[in-house]
C-alpha cells in the first residue's frame, strides 16, 4: 500500500532554532493518525512544512508518490493535500456559502473564469450543496462569516477543507477554542470523514486522540519521539516521561 | 569630484536630520506620516520669519525651529494622530496626504508662493580651500552639526534607558506596556522629538533644498526613499541610507542633469524589491 | 433526500445568483445618465469630466475594493493611457476607438510588467513602489519633452470623427457620449467579473491570503491579472481624457490624481462598483463648489475633507447609503458588508 503521505529526514531552521529536527514518518491511505506532544514541539510548524506554507530547511515531503519539495500550498491543494488552521482562517467578509462554493469552484478548474456566472455552474451548485448538507451547514448559510460563533466557524473551516476533496487531511487541532457545548458536533464531523481520506489529527486533548487514532507519533523539541498503535504509545516510558517532564516545569 | 562629494554628504546629512524622525515613527508606531514634510516646513518658515521679521540671529533660530516644530508635533499628535494609530496603512496615508494638501495650501495663502530665501551669517558663507578642494562653509558647519545629531541620536537610541525602552516599545509595544514602559507618553515624546528634528532639518535646508509651500510634497518621497531603504529598526540604516541618496543626487544631478530624479526613484523601486524591508534593516524572522 | 438535496441547490443558485442580477435602480441609473445628455445640454463638458473620473475610479476600485491592493501611485496607468492614445493620434491615425484600443493594450501592458512589484512585501512597501513607479513615469514623461511636450503638454492631438460620423465638437457633445458608453460597456464587463468564480477568489485573496491559497487560489496569477486589468481600465479613461480633451498634459502623471482618485473611492466606498461612479459625482462637485469659493486655495479644503473622512465621516456617510439601500426592496442587499478595506 503506497503511503498517502511520507517524510524523509524532513527540518526546519528559523535562525539558531531547530523547530524540526530530521522527522520521517509515514501516514498510510485510510489512516487515523494523531500527532501529538507538548506545547512548543513543533506539531503546527511541521503541519506548515507539510502544506507548504513553510519551506523546508531540509528533507522532502511525498505526497501519493509526488514529491513536493518547491511546490506553494495551493499547487499543493490541487494534488490532493488540504488542511486547517489551528486558528480559524476564513474569509470573514463572505458567507458560509461563497466560502464553500470558492473551495469548489476552485477543485473544479473554474476558478480564473472571468465571464461565468457562479450561480450557472451546475457542477459547482451540485458539489456545494453536497458539502453544506455532509457538515449541517444549511442554517448559516447566507450568514456572513465574521458575524458567526466561533465553534460554527470551526465546522466551516473543516467543511472548506474538505470541500477541497483531499486524499490526504491534515486538522491542526480541530477542537482547539470551541466551546464545550459545540465540541460534539465537530468531533462527530471528524469521526464521520470517509474512510478513503488519510487523516492526521493534531491534538491535545488525549481523550479525542485515544477515541479517534490508530496510530499515533509523538513529538518533543521538534523530533519524534514515538510512532506506534496508540496502546504502545500510551505505555511508552519515553512519551510519560517528555509529558510528565512537560508537567513539572511547564 | 571631492567637492561634490563633499556637498552630497551635506546635502544626505540635512537628509538624515530630516527623516530621523519619520523613520522612528514609522518603527515606532507603525505610522505613515506622510506629513512629515509639513513639520520641516514649519521650521524652515519659522527660521525664516524670525530671521527676516524679528531679527534674530541665524544660530538662535535652529533650536527654535526645533522647539516650535516639536510644539506643534505634540499638539497634532494628540488631537489627531492618536485615533489613527489603530486604522490602516492606506487609512493613515490618507489622512497625511489630507493634512499635506492642508498644510501645503496655508503656507500658501499665509507665506506666498515664491522661494525663501535665507541671509546667512557672514561666516557662514563663501567657501576655502582645503587640499585643493573646494569646501563651502554652510556645508561644512550642516556636516558637523548633524553629524554631532546624527551621534546623539546613536548614542540616545543605543545606550540610554530611553532608548532602550523606545526599543522595546518597537519591538512589541503590548509587551513593553506589560512591563510598565508608558507607551502612549514615549510616543507623544517620540512623535515631537521627531518632529522637532524635521523642523530643524527644515531650517538648516532652506539653504541647500530650497523653502517654499510645496516643500512636503516635493522631499516627501526623499523621506520616503530614506525610511524605506535604511528600515525603521535603527539610526544608522537611515544614516547611511541618506548618505547614499544625497551622494547620489548630487552627482546625478550633476553629470546627467535630464535624468534627475528618475534615478531616486529607480533605485528606491529596485531596493524595495531585493530587499522590502529596507537595505540596512535588522532582518526579521 | 434527493427532495431536500434539489430544494438546497435551488437555494444555493438562487443565494449566488443574488448580487449577480440587475436591480432595477441600476437600469433607471443607466437611463438617467444617458438622458442628462439632453436634460443638461450646457454642462456636457463636465459631465464628461465626471464619466472620465469615474473610470479611473472604477479601475481603482478592481484592486483597491476587490482586491485589496493599496497603491499611491495609480496616476502611472492614467497617464500612460494618456499618451498612448495622444501619441497614437498624432503619429498613426486619429480614429478615437482605434487609438482608445492602443492605449488600453498599452496600460494594460504596463499593468502586466510592474504586477511582480506590487506583489511583494507589505502594504507599506507597496504604497512606496507604486508611488515610486509613478514618481517615475511622470520625470520620464517630464525629461521626454520631444516626443512628449514635457511641461508643455503635449499638443496637435486632433482627433477625427467617432465611427466616422460624430465630431468631436466643442460642446461636448460627442465627448459625454463616447465617455459614457466606454463607461458602460467596460462597468458592465467589470460587473461580470466580480461576479465570476474569478472575482470570488480575489475577494478571498483580500480577506485572507493564507485562506485563499490553502483552498487551492494561485493568489500571484489572480493579482497579477486584476492589476493587469486595473491598468487597462485606467489607461481607457486616460485615452478618454486625452481624446476628449485633445490635449494631454504632465498634471495627468502627477501626484494629486492618485490622491484624487483615493478621496473618490472614499466618498463613494469601494467593493462595489458604483462607489466609483457616485464618488466621482461628489468629488465633481465638492471639487467645482470649493473653486468657486477660493479658487487658489481648494487644495486645502479637499485636503481637509480627506481628514475628516479618514477620521470618522467615511462610516457615517457609508451607514448613511447602506442604510438606504437595505429600505429598497430588491432581496438582499450584499453590497457594501466588510466592503471597507
Amino acid at each position: 500500500m503506497t503511503a498517502a503521505l511520507q517524510t524523509f529526514g524532513l527540518s526546519k531552521h528559523f535562525g539558531g532554532i531547530t523547530a524540526t529536527d530530521n522527522v520521517s514518518f509515514t501516514l498510510e491511505t485510510g489512516a487515523r493518525h494523531a500527532l501529538i506532544g507538548p506545547n512548543g514541539a513543533g506539531k503546527t510548524t511541521l503541519v506548515n512544512l507539510l502544506s507548504g506554507v513553510l519551506a523546508p530547511s531540509a528533507g522532502r515531503v511525498v505526497l501519493m508518490g509526488h514529491d513536493l519539495t518547491g511546490l506553494n500550498p495551493e499547487a499543493r491543494v490541487k494534488l490532493g493535500l488540504a488542511r486547517t488552521f489551528q486558528i480559524n482562517q476564513l474569509c470573514a467578509s463572505m458567507t458560509t456559502l461563497e466560502m464553500i462554493a470558492l473551495v469548489v469552484a476552485e477543485r473544479l478548474g473554474l476558478g480564473a473564469r472571468l465571464f461565468q456566472a457562479l450561480d450557472r455552474q451546475d457542477a459547482v451548485i451540485r458539489e456545494t450543496a453536497d458539502i453544506v448538507a455532509r457538515f449541517r451547514l444549511e442554517d448559516i448559510l447566507d450568514e456572513t462569516i465574521a458575524t458567526l460563533p466561533y465553534g460554527k466557524q470551526r465546522q466551516i473551516e473543516i467543511a472548506a477543507a474538505f470541500a477541497a476533496k483531499p486524499r490526504v487531511l491534515l486538522l491542526d487541532e480541530p477542537a482547539a477554542g470551541v466551546p464545550e457545548a459545540e465540541r460534539q458536533e465537530l468531533l462527530n464531523t471528524v469521526a464521520a470523514l470517509p474512510a478513503d481520506v488519510s487523516v492526521l489529527l493534531i491534538e491535545h486533548d488525549m481523550d479525542i486522540v485515544f477515541r479517534f487514532a490508530t496510530r499515533i507519533t509523538v513529538l518533543v523539541n521538534g523530533k519524534v519521539l514515538a510512532d506506534g498503535p496508540p496502546q504502545a504509545v500510551a505505555s511508552d516510558p519515553r512519551v510519560k516521561e517528555a509529558y510528565l517532564g512537560e508537567a513539572i516545569h511547564g | 569630484m571631492l567637492t561634490l562629494l563633499f556637498d552630497g554628504i551635506a546635502y544626505g546629512m540635512v537628509l538624515f536630520v530630516l527623516a530621523s524622525g519619520l523613520s522612528v515613527t514609522l518603527g515606532l508606531m507603525n505610522f505613515v506620516n506622510l506629513a512629515h514634510g509639513a513639520f520641516a516646513m514649519a521650521g524652515g518658515y519659522a527660521a525664516v520669519i524670525l530671521m527676516q521679521r524679528f531679527g534674530v540671529p541665524f544660530l538662535w533660530t535652529l533650536p527654535m525651529a526645533f522647539v516650535l516644530s516639536a510644539a506643534m508635533g505634540l499638539l497634532l499628535e494628540r488631537l489627531l494622530y492618536r485615533p489613527m494609530y489603530a486604522k490602516s496603512h492606506l487609512d493613515q496615508v490618507l489622512f497625511s496626504i489630507g493634512l499635506v494638501f492642508m498644510a501645503v495650501a496655508a503656507t500658501d495663502y499665509l507665506m506666498g508662493s515664491t522661494q525663501q530665501i535665507i541671509r546667512l551669517p557672514t561666516w557662514l558663507q563663501g567657501r576655502f580651500d582645503v587640499l585643493g578642494v573646494s569646501v563651502g562653509r554652510y556645508r561644512l558647519f550642516v556636516i558637523l552639526l548633524c553629524g554631532l545629531l546624527a551621534l546623539a541620536l546613536q548614542w540616545g537610541f543605543v545606550r540610554t534607558r530611553f532608548g532602550s525602552r523606545l526599543r522595546a516599545a518597537v519591538d512589541d509595544a503590548r509587551v513593553a506596556r506589560g512591563l510598565g514602559i508608558p507607551v502612549n507618553a514615549l510616543f507623544a515624546f517620540t512623535f515631537a522629538m521627531g518632529s522637532g528634528l524635521a523642523g530643524l532639518g527644515g531650517a538648516l535646508g532652506v539653504e541647500l533644498l530650497g523653502l517654499d509651500p510645496t516643500f512636503p510634497l516635493k522631499f516627501m518621497i526623499s523621506f520616503l526613499v530614506v525610511v524605506t531603504v535604511g528600515g525603521t529598526s535603527t539610526i544608522t540604516g537611515p544614516f547611511l541610507a541618506a548618505m547614499l541618496l544625497g551622494i547620489a543626487d548630487v552627482t546625478g544631478k550633476y553629470f546627467v542633469p535630464q535624468i534627475g530624479a528618475f534615478i531616486i526613484y529607480a533605485v528606491m523601486v529596485v531596493v524595495l524589491l531585493i530587499r522590502p524591508e529596507g537595505l540596512f534593516a535588522r532582518s526579521r524572522t | 433526500m434527493s427532495d431536500a438535496n434539489t430544494a438546497l441547490q435551488d437555494r444555493i443558485r438562487t443565494s449566488l445568483s443574488a448580487t449577480r442580477r440587475w436591480h432595477p435602480a441600476e437600469f433607471v441609473f443607466w437611463a438617467l445618465a444617458f438622458a442628462a445628455f439632453f436634460l443638461f445640454p450646457r454642462q456636457l463638458l463636465i459631465l464628461n469630466e465626471i464619466a472620465i473620473i469615474a473610470l479611473f475610479a472604477i479601475s481603482l476600485d478592481l484592486i483597491l475594493g476587490y482586491a485589496g491592493i493599496v497603491s499611491l501611485g495609480h496616476a502611472a496607468f492614467l497617464g500612460a493611457g494618456a499618451y498612448a492614445a495622444g501619441l497614437f493620434a498624432i503619429h498613426v491615425t486619429g480614429d478615437p476607438l482605434l487609438g482608445l484600443a492602443a492605449a488600453i493594450a498599452i496600460s494594460a501592458a504596463l499593468g502586466l510588467v510592474t504586477s511582480p512589484l506590487v506583489l511583494k512585501g507589505n502594504d507599506l512597501t507597496r504604497l512606496m513602489v507604486t508611488l515610486g513607479i509613478a514618481l517615475l513615469l511622470h520625470e520620464l514623461a517630464n525629461s521626454m519633452g520631444r516626443i512628449t511636450g514635457g511641461a508643455d503638454g503635449l499638443q496637435g492631438v486632433v482627433m477625427k470623427p467617432l465611427l466616422g460620423r460624430f465630431e468631436f465638437d466643442l460642446f461636448g457633445k460627442t465627448a459625454y457620449l463616447y465617455s459614457l458608453t466606454v463607461l458602460l460597456v467596460l462597468f458592465v464587463v467589470a460587473r461580470r467579473i466580480v461576479h465570476s468564480p474569478f472575482g470570488l477568489s480575489l475577494k478571498a485573496i483580500r480577506d485572507n491570503r493564507l485562506r485563499a491559497a490553502a483552498s487551492g487560489v494561485p493568489p500571484a496569477r489572480r493579482l497579477a491579472a486584476v492589476y493587469t486589468l486595473a491598468g487597462a481600465y485606467a489607461g481607457a479613461a486616460g485615452a478618454l481624457l486625452a481624446q476628449t480633451t485633445q490635449f494631454v498634459s504632465l498634471d495627468v502623471l502627477a501626484f494629486h490624481r492618485s490622491a484624487d482618485v483615493m478621496l473618490v473611492l472614499i466618498i463613494g466606498g469601494t467593493g462595489y462598483l458604483y462607489g466609483g461612479i457616485i464618488g466621482a459625482i461628489g468629488f465633481k462637485f465638492l471639487q467645482d463648489w470649493l473653486s468657486a469659493l477660493t479658487p487658489q486655495y481648494w487644495q486645502f479644503w479637499i485636503g481637509l475633507v480627506l481628514v475628516v473622512f479618514v477620521l470618522g465621516g467615511r462610516e457615517i456617510i457609508h451607514g448613511g447609503i447602506k442604510g438606504l439601500l437595505r429600505r429598497v426592496p430588491f432581496g438582499r442587499s450584499r453590497t457594501k458588508e466588510g466592503a471597507q478595506p
